[in-house]
């Protein structure tokens, strides 16, 4: 396989004022690789995600996605969001908005493509994930695993050249999480290069090609999954899967 | 001679004239608002009750004031009730009545508004502590709604003041009044009078409006 | 007295005084249309000045909004009308009437077009940024069509209120429906005929507007949003 590096972070600082949330990311994603990032809440892998889509300026260091600069407030950040999904944990569809046009809105006035194509394309992505019937709901109507699915078609409508998740299964009921999430297994299948956080670790283990495991800002160990969910390199790596289990607690 | 009419100001008593003046619209204000205070809770309370006749008779009363301008019922009061009863009301009587009658609506809703918007969870939750039905009213509800209530009727005050500016329209002889009296009387000396004596007025009605309504919403804001 | 007409009204008098009512009714609803639509697009402006907290421009919009709140729409009548001309500022008295309600009502709309603004969530502009909208395209489309349908009923409600204080154009000698009820009191002492038009006429104006105002809310509330 080709060994293309897609999306490039190197020494990437995130300051909140006093607080260092993001201190020191170098990481690179292949063309076509899924990279999952693991970590206790706080320690940064939802800004190390806004960053990657310039939502948050970083204090230090660059992100490059093909080789060009990502940076918040930049003139040309509008292009390469184009070109860089992202699919947020509250979905965040337009609820003014049915699902056809929440998908359809921005190729028709971003990328000013034609009606009829943008609509075939969406036609096309809904079906997949089996939400067509619902084209002329509004999102108030659907379901949060069906919202969620939406929110990810309207990624893809834009043929991004990476997706990013960021905990998109957390404000799911239980029995809604499956659903969604084999619209992400269904789209690594199909080579997307993906950068994921998520709390579901056997999920985690089944998509990734790579375990980014993050605490207090920094990236502590990679590794692929099998390793890292069996025989995790570091301490802390340790702890923080102890906490997923509850196998030895009871007395 | 032809001056500024800035001199206007300073001749004589005028500005204290002015000040007079607006202390007139200030007074019925006042007034009014102190009456709708206590009248208002009263009828805030008389619109929460379950008694759908109550209720409907409130909404009547809230409805009837709120739709029509202020003037039309200050001219009711002034020009009509009058002749009806035979009553001979002063002018600035009909328009302390008037307007407390509007207050009393207003401050009612308001009233309303604060006692509702107590969640149903924080009687529940009270009455999990033991408390009964008073100790609830006082520790729990009345804290909560005098938050909301107290930038509201700050504000009503306010509104008050700008409204019961509209007196001189039935004749009191209040700050534009005055202000005409005194245009009127430099007519010759002073021609641009009416820009310099207008302008002080309405920043006159400023600074007695503005720092009340500052505080209201500071008040709201700290008190979100 | 006219003992003998039904309820002890001189429907005589109503009848024949009748289109002064018809005339002063169409002054005001001139000025309170021209007025409002001034007002909105006042308002507009300097909502989304607010919003996007634009530099100087902002604490302008900012004092405007104080000094339109703080002062009484008579205030502001009588110096349009009799102050500035004395800059060489002559408007007729229905210009002024129509600016002064828009210097009034610009205000607050302003307040009721910034709060609908303000209630659309953060994550819905980064979900319209990360799908590559740039932020005109995200003002037209995601925050402005939700953020009016939240401001609908204060807009509603400072509609109601801007042809309410239209009454006051009378104290600029407009010949509107206080004026007319005023002229006629004074002239034939028929007090009882003439305030009755007058709030018949009130009625007619705002009563409309008021339920309307109403469904449209309920309307609003139940119905297509939510997400």
């Amino acid at each position: 396989m080709e060994e293309t590096i897609q999306l490039q972070v190197s020494g990437l600082i995130k300051k909140f004022g006093e607080d260092t949330v993001l201190n020191g990311i170098d990481l690179s994603v292949r063309q076509g690789e899924v990279v999952v990032v693991l970590g206790p809440s706080g320690c940064g892998k939802s800004t190390l995600l806004r960053c990657m889509n310039g939502l948050e300026t970083p204090t230090a260091g660059t992100i490059l996605l093909d080789g060009e600069p990502i940076s918040a407030g930049d003139r040309n950040i509008t292009r390469q969001r184009q070109k860089i999904g992202m699919v947020f944990q509250s979905y965040d569809l337009f609820p003014h908005k049915t699902i056809l046009d929440n998908v359809t809105l921005a190729p028709r006035k971003v990328l000013k493509r034609p009606k009829a194509e943008a609509e075939a394309d969406a036609q096309r992505l809904l079906e997949r994930v089996g939400l067509w019937e619902k084209r002329n709901a509004y999102p108030r109507e659907l379901s949060g695993g069906q919202k969620q699915r939406v929110a990810i078609v309207r990624a893809l409508c834009m043929n991004p050249e990476v997706m990013l998740f960021d905990e998109v299964t957390a404000a799911l009921d239980p029995e809604m999480v499956r659903e969604v999430l084999d619209v992400m297994l269904e789209l690594a299948r199909q080579g997307m290069t993906m950068v994921i956080v998520t709390h579901e670790m056997r999920f985690a283990r089944a998509i990734a090609d790579r375990v980014v495991f993050l605490d207090g800002g920094v990236i502590v160990e990679q590794s692929p999954p099998e390793i890292f969910f069996t025989n995790p390199r570091t301490q802390r790596a340790r702890d923080f899967l102890q906490t997923f289990t509850y196998e030895n607690r009871r007395p | 001679m032809a001056g500024s009419g800035i001199n206007v100001l300073f001749m004589g008593k005028n500005f204290l004239r002015l000040l007079e003046g607006l202390w007139v619209t200030m007074r019925i204000s006042l007034v009014s608002v102190v009456l709708s205070i206590p009248l208002g809770i009263l009828f805030g309370m008389f619109l929460t009750l379950k008694n759908p006749l109550s209720r409907a008779l409130g909404r009547v009363y809230l409805e009837c004031i709120r739709i029509m301008p202020q003037l039309v019922l200050l001219f009711i009061a002034y020009f009509g009730v009058t002749r009806a009863f035979g009553w001979n009301l002063s002018a600035e009587l009909s328009a302390v009545i008037v307007f407390t009658l509007w207050g009393t609506a207003e401050m009612g809703d308001l009233v309303r508004g604060a006692l509702v918007s107590i969640p149903a969870h924080q009687y529940d939750s009270a009455a999990a502590l033991g408390m009964n039905r008073g100790q609830t009213f006082l520790w729990v509800i009345l804290p909560q709604t005098l938050r909301r209530l107290v930038p509201l009727t700050i504000n009503l005050t306010t509104r008050m003041i700008k409204t019961t500016s509209l007196v001189v329209l039935i004749g009191i002889t209040e700050v534009l009044k005055v202000g005409k009296q005194i245009i009127d009387a430099n007519r010759f000396d002073y021609p641009t009078a009416a820009l310099w004596v207008y302008g002080v007025i309405f920043l006159l009605y400023f600074l007695a409006c503005w720092p009340i309504s500052s505080l209201a919403k500071k008040l709201e804001q700290r008190w979100r | 007295m006219h003992q003998s007409s039904l309820f002890g009204l001189n429907w005589e008098f109503m009848a024949k005084y009748l289109p002064w009512y018809v005339d002063a009714a169409k002054l005001t609803v001139t000025i309170a249309f021209w007025g409002i639509l001034l007002s909105l697009a006042v308002g507009m402006i300097c909502a989304v000045i607010r919003y996007y907290r634009v530099p100087v421009l902002n604490r302008i919009a900012a004092c405007y909004i104080e000094l339109s709140r703080n002062t009484p729409l008579l205030v502001q009548l009588f110096f349009l009308y009799f102050g500035l001309p004395k800059l060489g500022i002559v408007l007729s008295a229905e210009s002024c009437a129509i600016v002064g309600l828009a210097f009034l009502g610009g205000s607050y709309m302003a307040e009721a077009l910034r709060s609908g603004l303000e209630s659309i969530e953060k994550s819905q502009i980064e979900s319209a940024q990360s799908l590559g909208m740039g932020k005109l395209l995200t003002m037209q489309e995601v925050i402005l069509p939700q953020a009016l349908a939240v401001s609908v009923p204060g807009i509603c409600a400072n509609m109601i209120f801007l042809i309410k204080e239209t009454s006051v154009v009378s104290g600029i000698a407009l010949a509107d429906l206080m004026y007319v009820t005023k002229d006629l009191i004074g002239l034939y002492y028929e007090t009882d005929e003439a305030l009755l038009m007058l709030v018949i006429a009130y009625l007619i104006l705002l009563l409309p507007v008021s339920v309307a105002a109403s469904v449209l809310e309920r309307r609003l509330r139940y119905g297509r949003f939510g997400n």
